[in-house]
């Protein structure tokens, strides 16, 4: 109440108390909440990019016509920050090429792309861990890393490294994210509802491989079972350390940075990780992952979706393969003509636009949102000049001053736009919500740092190749010199004799500058004679 | 082809024209004051100010050939509002016009327009017209049903013909002086008084002062700023819709009492009560409607509050030191000038930093 | 008198103020950083050529001479053109060359004859190759200055474009068109028609 209160008079704003400051309430339009899960048959073919993370991409481990069994390791990692792609089902490796993915850009990245042979047959090298308690962290950390897990909320930033112990900053608290403040989506909730036992199995996994002394399962006022759910769970499991944490309902809770801030009041500093306040965040989805890659032996080859959007006959929350075109899926919830429709990866507030439609779900898909041309804001919405009014500095979660940071991209003058700490945008949409101008705040920013970022390239490539250049007016200096200096030595010691070979040398090196070599040669007929 | 649209891909479904009509709404209780005391004169300045200020709106955007579906953002016809109701009630139609081109054409377009004027259009045309007109913007017109005025018969502003004479002609053609048919206004009348000698208790008590008919608005002033009740239904209404947010409002008003009660409590006699500075004169009206357009007061939480304060010290020092008997109207313009200045130093704490 | 007072005042003061204003400008004389280095910064550093002088520095120190104009740096862009007009305070001027999509040199190798002789027009030494040998060019490395193309005797170099990938992708501003690759499907052609 206190809290809510708060909010409503922008007290949050001024004096940071408990939640962060700002944040929006947009409708939760959340359909699809009572509808259980359910498995989505395969595809025809199965489109795995062989980057679905933050980091370096993968290199392939298998060619064109081979056999692969389910769950089999087939593109491995490479460079420290990289998570391996695994088969989602067994087939046929049918070819390795670039082929759109999900991305607002809609250009294309290399994939393996795999035709299933129906029997689903699975690699069973991988043994379950089932006695996790007993084994050493390092252990599961490499199992974890092994199965290619990423964070499943949407960031994909490889697990296992998040879960590194550093022995300056231990980590107490383990976060389970349970939030999920986006509008639409329900994913997680279901998943905490159908599957309370595993996603705390997982969270288990994670606190004994960080070796942290307790757990907040945190989830919004507004899945009331959810939170029952995963209380009666952990009191069947007899997990004294961990609790449930109910916050209010306010969009970007589930941002790592604000929930964190929720939970224990402290802000990340800036440049710092949670790890630095004592704290690990997973989503619930990561911790369900975890668990079976531990437990059960199976790296993250299927994740939960929620398919959603007014354009969707059916909405549901589907568990699907992963690199299983976005259309199929669709198709499977009742919408087959895509004609006219625009398809938003993610939710409505921080996911993108699909540009293209034959795109692969891959791990970071949390929902797939279909609208219809005419309901999708975005689309729609007419800038008009801003008025000034406040509201978006008011919302901003992360402190800036959206609508002078705005005025500044637009103009592109970026530097200015980072004194107004243009990188500290979480880009999570509150500002552009409220705007009653309409104006794409989250665009002009986007924009900016793509500029800063590309300005940032070329100044160092500039650099390069001044420096190359450099060295090669240096290098073409001191060969010139050398070369006076040898002939100017050539000649002395041997003035009368090698005049006329001297000569002949220097006729020779100003016919094709190739010099060097041959006054090599003009050096040693000197030095005989 | 494409043009790419980033996220957020929803909208909370605010808009400039909801915001304008709910100020305008929001003033609409003021307005009712302003017929019910000032009859058919009020009535015929708000409508021509609107009007006014809307047409001159619409022939500056298509002077500059920007779209003139802009006038239906309802900015103009606020600003027309506004200023109608800053309007002691007997000026005439030719004043009020002069105001509403001033408004639209020297405070707003020729900065750009909507956005980008750096002071409340209403209130730099109301300067505009006490410095051409002083005499006029200075006259007091006496309201119907105000108590105190039983001493001089009062002209009946629910006649008709007599408002539009008086709008039209001005007073001469009624055959009376303008000082025939004003009185001061009570913070006019504190301010004589003092050059006089006279404390501000002993000023208020000449004039017959009470609170209960301030705040309910049975007093000399102008059109929209003498019923402190009506202010502050609208006020509350804009807060409660998240227009305005409460920080200018309560640090203009809170500073400008705290002031007036500590110079009270030294000499009592001398300086005028904190309550009786709250009611008088425009500081409701400013504090909510005025100091609050958003266009030309910070945008950071911190930033208003210090605008606020800011207001509210100057208000009191023109009041109680200045020239003017009224000071909300200035201390507001003072402040905007500091705007810039005030949403650089005054931003918000980045997360994390 | 009066006037003659008024007079000496007015003249006084601006007496006094001239004599501050000179003093200050002695006073607080910053020694300005040679300007060829502070153009040189913002410049491309392509090397190409294309503004008439043998390369970037060259320019650079055409321009803090006055010689140059501030808008020939084909490469460099509208910005490069800015931020030089901005250092040495002069107005800005339309850069005439639009400057095309990042080219990269490409040799053809199999009929490179080995001659060196583009490796010794490079500038920025980014191709490799020894006499009798085919030669490749360092894409990293290049700057896309065209100079390799003249040299070569048997016309096997290149000039392709650098291909875009999905890393080096940064969005459009507001409105702006945005570049998506051509190549749709039909229904996403439909999908992916705006409205705007
Ligand atoms: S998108 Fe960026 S600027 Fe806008 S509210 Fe979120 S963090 Fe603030
Ligand atoms: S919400 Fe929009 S109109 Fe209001 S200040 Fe921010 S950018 Fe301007």
């Amino acid at each position: 109440m206190l809290p809510a209160l708060f909010e409503r008079f922008g007290l949050n704003q001024l004096w940071p108390t408990g939640g962060f400051p700002g944040g929006v309430h947009p409708p939760e339009h959340k359909i699809t909440a009572d509808s259980p899960i359910i498995e989505l048959p395969l595809p025809p073919q199965l489109i795995l990019p062989l980057k679905q993370h933050i980091g370096e991409i993968c290199a392939p481990l298998v060619e064109v016509g081979q056999h692969v069994l389910r769950g089999q390791k087939i593109a491995k990692s490479q460079g420290y920050v990289s998570a391996s792609v695994h088969a989602p089902t067994s087939g046929t490796v049918v070819g390795v090429q670039d082929h759109a993915v999900p991305h607002p850009s809609g250009m294309g990245r290399p994939c393996l792309m795999i035709e299933p042979d129906g029997e689903d047959r699975p690699d069973e090298s991988r043994a379950p861990i089932s006695d996790y308690r007993n084994e050493d962290p390092a252990l599961i950390r490499e199992r974890i890393r092994m199965s290619g897990i990423v964070g499943l909320g949407g960031a994909v930033f490889p697990t296992f490294i998040k879960m590194l112990r550093d022995q300056r900053h231990p980590v107490q608290t383990v976060i389970l994210n349970g939030a999920e403040c986006e509008p639409y989506l329900t994913c997680d909730h279901r998943l905490m509802l159908e599957h309370a036992h595993d996603v705390l199995r997982g969270m288990d996994v994670i606190m004994h491989a960080v070796n942290a002394q307790n757990g907040v399962v945190a989830i919004e006022d507004n899945k009331p079972d959810a939170i029952a759910v995963m209380r009666g769970a952990i009191e069947a499991a007899g997990m004294d350390n961990v609790e449930v944490r109910t916050l209010p309902t306010r969009y970007p809770q589930g941002g790592e940075k604000q929930l964190i801030q929720t939970i224990t009041g402290k802000q990340v500093p800036e440049g710092r990780l949670p790890l630095h306040v004592g704290v690990l965040c997973q989503n619930v989805g990561t911790a369900k992952a975890i668990h079976d890659a531990v437990c059960l032996g199976v790296p993250l080859i299927k994740r939960v979706v929620t398919i959603s959007g007014d354009a969707v006959p059916n909405p549901a929350n589907v568990c699907v393969r992963i690199g299983t075109p976005i259309p199929f899926v669709l198709a499977q919830c009742g919408l087959e003509d895509l004609n006219d429709v625009r398809l938003i990866h993610g939710g409505p507030m921080m996911g993108e636009r699909l540009p293209r439609t034959h795109v692969p779900l891959v791990k970071s898909t949390n929902g797939i949102l279909a609208f219809h041309r005419q309901s999708l804001y975005s689309e729609q919405a007419v800038e008009e000049p801003c008025i000034r009014c406040g509201h978006c500095v008011e919302v901003c979660p992360a402190g800036l001053v959206p609508n002078e940071l705005a005025w500044h991209c637009r103009n592109d003058q970026f530097d200015r736009g980072q004194d107004y700490n243009l990188f500290d945008c979480i880009e999570c949409g509150c500002c552009s919500y409220v705007c009653p101008s309409h104006i794409p705040l989250v665009h002009y920013f986007r924009y900016a740092k793509g500029q800063v970022a590309k300005i940032e390239k070329e100044r160092a490539f500039a650099e390069l190749s001044k420096a190359r250049s450099e060295a090669r007016d240096n290098r073409l200096a001191r060969e010139q010199a050398e070369r006076a200096a040898r002939r100017s030595k050539v000649r002395k010691q041997h003035a009368p004799a090698a005049d006329k070979a001297a000569k002949t040398a220097e006729k020779k090196t100003d016919e094709g500058k190739t010099g060097e070599g041959k006054t090599e040669a003009v050096k040693k007929e000197g030095d005989k004679a | 082809m494409t043009l790419l649209i980033s996220s957020p891909h929803a909208h909370g479904g605010d808009s400039i024209r909801a915001n304008m009509l709910a100020v305008i709404l929001a003033l609409l209780p003021a307005a009712g004051v302003a017929v019910y005391l000032f009859g058919w004169l009020a009535l015929f300045l708000i409508v021509l100010c609107m009007l006014a200020c809307m047409a001159t709106e619409w022939g500056c955007l298509k002077l500059m050939k920007r779209p003139t579906d802009r006038i239906g953002d309802g900015s103009a016809a606020l600003t027309g509002l506004l200023l109608a109701l800053t309007l002691p009630a007997a000026v005439p139609w030719w004043m009020a016009l002069i105001g509403c081109v001033a408004a639209i054409v020297l405070a707003k377009q020729v900065y750009g327009g909507l956005g980008h004027n750096p002071f409340n259009p209403a209130l730099a045309a109301r300067v505009v017209l006490l410095i051409s007109f002083p005499l006029h913007m200075t006259s007091w017109l006496m309201p119907m049903h105000a108590p105190m005025l039983i001493a001089i018969p009062p002209l009946n502003l629910y006649d008709f013909s007599t408002c539009w004479q008086l709008f039209w002609f001005g007073p001469e053609a009624l055959g009376k002086g303008l000082d025939a048919i004003t009185m001061a206004s009570p913070l006019g009348h504190v301010k004589t008084e003092w050059s006089r000698g006279i404390g501000a208790i002993e000023a208020l008590r000449n004039y017959d002062y009470s609170y209960l008919d301030a705040f309910l608005g049975r007093e000399a002033g102008s059109l929209g700023e003498t019923s402190a009740l009506a202010l502050l239904l609208g006020g509350i209404y804009l807060l409660a819709r998240h227009t305005i947010t409460w920080h200018i409002p309560l640090s203009f008003i809170a500073t400008v009492y705290v002031l007036a009660a500590l110079f009270n409590a030294v000499n009592p006699e001398h300086f005028a009560p904190p309550l009786f500075h709250v009611l008088a004169g425009g500081l409701v009206l400013g504090a909510f409607f005025m100091a609050t357009d958003p266009v030309s007061s910070p945008v950071t939480p911190r930033g208003q509050l210090i605008f606020g304060i800011g207001c509210g010290i100057l208000t009191w020092s023109i009041r109680t030191f200045g020239g003017y008997p009224e000071g909300v109207m200035f201390s507001i313009l003072l402040m905007n000038c500091a705007v810039p200045l005030i949403d650089h130093y005054f931003r918000p704490r980045v997360y994390g930093k | 008198m009066n006037i003659l007072m008024a007079i000496l005042t007015l003249g006084g003061m601006a007496l006094i103020a001239g004599i501050v204003l000179a003093v200050a400008s002695r006073a607080f004389h910053v020694e300005g950083d040679p300007m060829v280095d502070k153009i040189d910064a913002v410049l491309p550093q392509t090397q190409c050529g294309q503004c008439g002088y043998p390369g970037c520095v060259p320019y650079a120190t055409a321009v803090a001479s006055g010689e140059a104009d501030v808008n020939l740096c084909v490469p460099g862009g509208e910005r490069s053109m800015l931020a030089i007009a901005d250092l040495m305070g002069v107005p800005p001027k339309e850069v005439e060359e639009e400057a095309a999509v990042p080219m990269l040199a490409f040799v053809r190798e199999d009929e490179c004859i080995g001659c060196t002789l583009c490796i010794k027009a490079c500038p920025v030494d980014a191709i490799i190759g020894a006499p009798k040998q085919y030669h490749t060019v360092i894409e990293d490395h290049c700057t896309g200055c065209t100079l390799c193309v003249e040299p070569c005797p048997v016309d096997c170099i290149d000039m392709v474009e650098k291909e875009q990938v999905l890393e080096e992708w940064t969005w459009a501003a507001p409105g702006k068109r945005p570049s998506v690759p051509q190549t749709l499907h039909k229904d996403e052609e439909n999908h992916a028609a705006s409205t705007v």
